[in-house]
């Protein structure tokens, strides 16, 4: 009896703490559905006026930032740095920042390894067999030819998600 | 000696480091692409007059098809039942465009011709996707890179190959059409770009454009595969390897 008890409550903690979860915020647009995404959900961070410092190379949005594709909230965003939540990239987080002015978005940034490393061990647990990954970085143009496709900018405007909903 | 023509809709280059005999490769380069022109003439589903229209368009019956036109048939077959048929080149509206699997082939086509031609040392780029014999100068290899998905400009990797075929399958400008035939509806969103080498161009452009289709499995794909190396990139900027991947790699 003892033991039904004690589990029964381990059982109903766990669906109380799968609801809580369920109810948060959806987070960052990047984290897509399959097996191994363990997404982080971390409070925004409201930092005006501090440009975030830009790792390697980091991506830039188009030269004219009109995000159709992205869920956009009514009423224009407030200015500031807005940074996204944590989000799984595969073999490490990922965590994206957007800075606002005039109400329209300036810049967005990609900030490497953020908040510890703590999920990394289940993310290998499910992701067999373990791949090195890095963050990708410019290399001198010194080639005879480049392979690559050419790329719609919209695509890219859909990682902009998570961060935009904080900023309205 | 290097030139570019653009041809199905794209710049190829050949680029020939042979040092002499300038006639012959002269003309092997110019046979190389008039066999470019041919290729669009017949599988250019934007052609009315090509082959595969007509197809399409109920006009030829499969007793007349030419044979090239059998051999891209019976190869996208055997693609789609190696990539679990993620590779498929019938579309939602209705038809066929073999185009996926036409220009890998073509150009590892070309490659031959221009071997079989006494050219030794070359590399054809095709919009994008490439394939190299020999070296580019003496105990040079050639020196390919992958271009950076988020700024066209730069590129985020070398590699330098010798008798190889590289690839890169993305999301084109042209409208989205590499699309995961197991979720008609839902578009692939999560791969910027994925990159494979693999033996030759045509082994790593059917490869990549199914790897692309299976989103991030698709390097687990490339891994398991014998012969094939890959180099993922996801839209947060973070670069996916496959073990054997780093052979081939220059460190910056």
């Amino acid at each position: 009896m003892k033991k039904f008890t004690l589990s029964s409550l381990v059982i109903i903690t766990f669906i109380i703490y799968a609801v809580l979860q369920k109810q948060k915020p959806a987070s960052l647009a990047i984290a897509s559905s399959s097996p191994w995404d363990i997404v982080m959900v971390v409070p925004p961070t409201v930092v005006p006026t501090t440009p975030v410092p830009k790792p390697g190379v980091a991506p830039k949005p188009t030269p004219t930032p009109k995000p159709k594709p992205v869920p956009v909230p009514q009423g224009q965003y407030k200015n500031g740095s807005y940074i996204g939540s944590v989000a799984d990239a595969y073999y490490g987080n990922v965590q994206v920042a957007v800075s606002i002015q005039n109400g329209k978005i300036a810049d967005v940034q990609f900030l490497d390894h953020p908040a510890g490393r703590s999920t990394s061990i289940q993310i290998n647990n499910y992701a067999m067999p373990q791949l090195k990954s890095e963050t990708i970085q410019s290399q001198s143009a010194n080639v005879h030819s480049i392979s690559g496709a050419t790329y719609t900018s919209a695509a890219f405007k859909k990682s902009l998600a998570s961060a935009l909903l904080k900023a309205a | 000696m290097k030139e570019t023509q653009l041809i199905m809709g794209m710049p190829i280059t050949i680029q020939v480091s042979d040092i002499g005999k300038e006639f012959l490769v002269k003309k092997a380069i110019q046979s190389a692409f008039d066999y470019f022109r041919y290729v669009d003439e017949t599988f250019s589903t934007y052609k009315k007059s090509s082959e595969i229209t007509k197809i399409n368009n109920g006009l030829l019956v499969p007793a007349s098809w030419s044979d090239d036109m059998k051999t891209i048939f019976t190869l996208a077959e055997e693609t789609k039942q190696a990539t679990n048929g993620y590779f498929n080149i019938t579309i939602p509206e209705g038809g066929i465009d073999p185009s996926g699997i036409v220009k890998g082939w073509s150009i590892h086509k070309a490659a031959e011709l221009l071997v079989h031609a006494g050219v030794d040392n070359f590399c054809i780029d095709a919009g994008g996707d490439i394939e190299v014999r020999g070296e580019k100068n003496k105990d040079e290899p050639w020196i390919i890179g992958i271009r950076n998905p988020f700024d066209t400009e730069k590129i985020v990797k070398t590699v330098s190959l010798r008798d190889k075929g590289i690839a890169t399958s993305g999301t084109y400008i042209r409208g989205d059409h590499i699309y995961n035939p197991h979720t008609k509806e839902r578009k692939t969103d999560e791969l910027a770009s994925i990159t494979v080498i693999a033996s030759d161009v045509y082994e790593a452009d059917r490869f990549a454009t199914a790897a692309f289709a299976m989103g991030k499995k698709g390097i687990l794909f490339l891994e398991q595969k014998e012969g094939l190396e890959g180099y993922m990139i996801t839209y947060d900027g973070i670069a996916t390897m496959t073990s054997g991947f780093p052979l081939y790699a220059i460190s910056a």
